[in-house]
């Protein structure tokens, strides 16, 4: 390394390689977004529609609403490996490298904390916190998580957080935030993700 | 403050090695691997030698079966780090004037 820029820049590239997930893709939070609205959407529908005939079980819904969650989670999830992945691969660069372990470490351990404390929720009948747990443990994730990628998933965090105690308060209002959480929210930062680094 | 060439960060591979630990509180054999293309061998050489420098220290360990190498950067390693990129940065400036 005899020339004093190249080395400087070999430095500079491979403390942000080894330390930072850098090929989140913005548009799969765009999508992650729109199937969190759709299924907000479904659930809205679902909901109206057992008020109408008064004395139906709940208990199907129950069911229906967990399938649901399921699904939503799953495409969600699988579409930003999905397009991570081909950006990383894209950019020449590991998918499953260091900073992509730390990265999902930090997300999915308060994540799927959150997951199980909904389920604890569904299982003692008390279903007027679910939208505010699993924001808020979201938003925890993503805080923590935003130590291993871009700076801007701190913001969308901190986002996901206040909405998360604001449907802790006002629990009549929990899927009107959770879709403004999980959809709106996804589809602005991932806008802007996308501008920012994609374009 | 002295601002010296220092002959351990002239391979290119110990400079990435020492970039990737001021970066990563601890780093594993493996995980060098995944950044930087070269060969087991000539990895370890270079790890030894910065090791003899007291620039990073080594802790192996196993985890389930898998034998495990973990890698961090002594306060030795990083002043000297720290020296190389003034110098860096001075050659830069003097260039310029």
């Amino acid at each position: 390394m005899e020339n004093p820029e190249k080395a400087l820049s070999e430095i500079r590239l491979m403390m942000e390689r080894s330390s930072r997930f850098l090929s989140l893709s913005g548009i799969s939070g765009i999508l992650a977004g729109l199937y969190a609205l759709i299924g907000a959407g479904l659930l809205y529908f679902w909901l109206q529609e057992i008020s109408l005939e008064s004395g139906h079980s709940t208990q199907g819904l129950i069911w229906r609403v967990m399938i649901l969650a399921i699904v939503v989670l799953v495409l969600a999830v699988g579409t930003a490996g999905w397009m991570s992945r081909r950006r990383s691969r894209k950019n020449s660069l590991k998918f499953w490298a260091p900073a992509s372990r730390k990265f999902m470490r930090a997300l999915f351990l308060p994540v799927i904390s959150g997951g199980v404390f909904a389920l604890a929720l569904v299982h003692v009948n008390q279903y007027n916190l679910i939208a505010a747990v699993t924001l808020i443990f979201y938003g925890l994730g993503l805080v923590s998580a935003s130590h291993f990628t871009m700076n801007e998933i701190k913001h969308l965090g901190i986002g996901q957080l206040i909405i998360g105690l604001l449907a802790a308060f006002f629990p009549s209002f929990g899927l009107l935030l959770w879709a403004l959480g999980f959809g709106v929210l996804h589809i602005v930062y991932g806008g802007l993700m996308y501008y920012r680094y994609e374009r | 403050m002295k601002r010296k060439y220092d002959k351990a960060f002239e391979n290119v591979i110990r400079l990435q090695v020492m970039s990737i630990l001021m970066a990563n509180e601890r780093f594993d054999f493996n995980g060098f691997k995944e950044m930087m293309e070269v060969s087991d061998g000539n990895l370890s050489t270079h790890l030894r030698t910065l090791e003899k420098l007291e620039y990073i220290a080594v802790e192996k360990s196993f985890v389930g079966r898998k034998p495990q190498t973990n890698y961090w950067a002594t306060t030795k390693g990083r002043l000297a780090f720290q020296e190389h990129l003034n110098y860096l940065e001075n050659l830069i400036k003097e260039h310029k004037s």
